[in-house]
């Protein structure tokens, strides 16, 4: 029986999809280029808050500090429909930040994308900052390094896994749909981004522009893991 | 300098109990006894690491000012950097200038000259531990503790270590350390105290600790027995 949407299943076509790539097609390089400025923006504004945020957790001691811990683990876990849910309301024209008008604009879907993967970044600089607290406290002590300078070292010392971690938030922000489509409106030309857009495409059975996007998705996974493997690797031989 | 009454209670037992001992200028003191004397941690005390329960370290000298301390510990903790890296390191946590030439000339002097560009996590347990030891040296100690610096070392790494150390107490450094090597012991000592159950036993000139102990656990100690 057919399917009530769809007479007959869509002609899929993976030549078609490589040529819009190859030839470099105007409507695909507006969406990764959208793309990648939503969530480059929303990585580096996930890592200002994460990453002190992260370090102050590691080595700061106040009551419920334990319970603020589990909290952020399991906030890494965020369900995106959830966040796009919470920024909506935020930024909606009755929430609190509805003046802004900021509602459906790329820089909701950075806010969403930053909410998204600030608890991963928070959680996980705690856990790779308070290891090699661990190890190194009593060291930096014995050769009277200061508490500000101790802090700074930790840092210096861990940029290569702290890069990962970043890597591992864009990856994540990269990857997330819900939410932006939530906030974003997935309006074309302005906050249609990839996953949104394939989404869409794939609804509407233009599965060309869909796969196409599809494989530069997949290639910017494979490519940040790949940057991410190289940086653990060249640490590792350099930095020990 | 020298340590008063140190008492440490940690997790409700008696880790330290009323230790005193001078430390007197230029002279090396090894602490001897079976694992968990409390030598370690009597080491950290002095150091500054660990407060005591109750008890002080009296670090007055004859000029008025405390020495400047250093410390290294049995498995030191290298910095994700390489050995020159970490010598220049200490330089400046020690407020002293970490010029290329300063960081040459304590790596050569531990033997690691043509080493500096190697990160420090990477070198073998001996390179690191004479590693530990110009990061001490940066500091320009007037005192060092060393916790067991040669455990795990083989022969040629445990010379190594034992001939910088030689080098330091030739410079008129205080060298205060704990062995279980008592090869090590009495090659290096001046004096020795011996511990068990986190109280000093006894403590005097070397020669006359190794040739004549007083207390039955010296004694068993010295003989090889199992002292509890």
């Amino acid at each position: 029986m057919p399917h009530p949407v769809f007479r007959k299943d869509p002609p899929v076509s993976g030549a078609g999809a490589l040529e819009l790539i190859v030839r470099g097609d105007p409507a695909l390089l507006a969406i990764v280029r959208l793309s990648l400025l939503v969530t480059v923006s929303a990585t580096a504004l996930a890592s200002l808050i994460g990453l002190p945020a992260g370090a102050l957790l590691a080595l700061a001691r106040f009551p419920g500090r334990t319970a603020l811990v589990v909290a952020i683990n399991g906030l890494m876990g965020l369900p995106p429909v959830v966040v796009g849910l919470a920024v909506f309301l935020l930024l909606s024209r009755s929430g609190p930040l509805g003046s802004l008008g900021l509602l459906f604009t790329p820089t909701a879907m950075v806010l969403a994308q930053a909410l998204l993967i600030t608890p991963i970044i928070v959680a996980l600089t705690r856990q790779t900052i308070e290891a090699l607290w661990e190890e190194y406290s009593e060291e930096l002590s014995a050769m009277g390094v200061s508490r500000g300078s101790a802090v700074a070292t930790l840092l210096w010392d861990l940029r290569f896994p702290l890069v990962t971690i970043l890597l591992a938030g864009f990856g994540r922000a990269a990857a997330e749909v819900g939410a932006v489509i939530m906030v974003g409106g997935n309006i074309d030309g302005f906050t249609r981004v990839m996953t949104t857009s394939i989404a869409l495409e794939t609804s509407k059975g233009n599965l060309d522009l869909a796969i196409g996007l599809g494989l530069v998705l997949i290639g910017l996974v494979l490519a940040v893991n790949a940057l991410a493997w190289g940086v653990r690797q060249w640490a590792g031989a350099h930095a020990g | 300098m020298r340590l008063e009454d140190i008492t440490l209670r940690a997790g409700g037992s008696l880790v330290l109990d009323d230790v005193s001992l001078p430390l007197a200028r230029g002279v090396t003191t090894v602490l001897l006894g079976p694992n968990g004397a409390g030598k370690t941690t009597l080491l950290k005390v002095a150091m500054g690491l660990v407060a005591p329960t109750s008890g002080r370290v009296d670090e007055a000298t004859a000029c008025g000012g405390a020495p400047r301390k250093a410390f290294v510990f049995q498995r030191p903790v290298m910095l994700r950097r390489s050995a020159a890296a970490n010598v220049a390191f200490a330089l400046r946590a020690a407020s002293r200038p970490a010029a290329t030439g300063e960081v040459d000339a304590l790596l050569a002097r531990v033997g690691l000259g043509s080493l500096g560009s190697r990160p420090a996590r990477l070198m073998s347990g001996g390179e690191q531990q004479r590693l530990a030891l110009a990061r001490a040296l940066a500091r320009a100690p007037g005192i060092i503790f060393l916790d067991e610096p040669t455990a795990s070392l083989d022969p040629a790494a445990t010379k190594a270590v034992e001939e910088i150390i030689k080098s330091m107490i030739a410079d008129g450094v205080t060298v205060v350390m704990s062995t279980h090597d008592l090869g090590q012991a009495r090659r290096l000592a001046d004096r020795t105290a011996f511990m068990a159950r986190g109280r000093l036993l006894e403590t005097g000139p070397a020669g006359a600790f190794f040739s004549a102990p007083a207390t039955r656990e010296a004694r068993s100690f010295l003989a090889g027995d199992i002292v509890l």
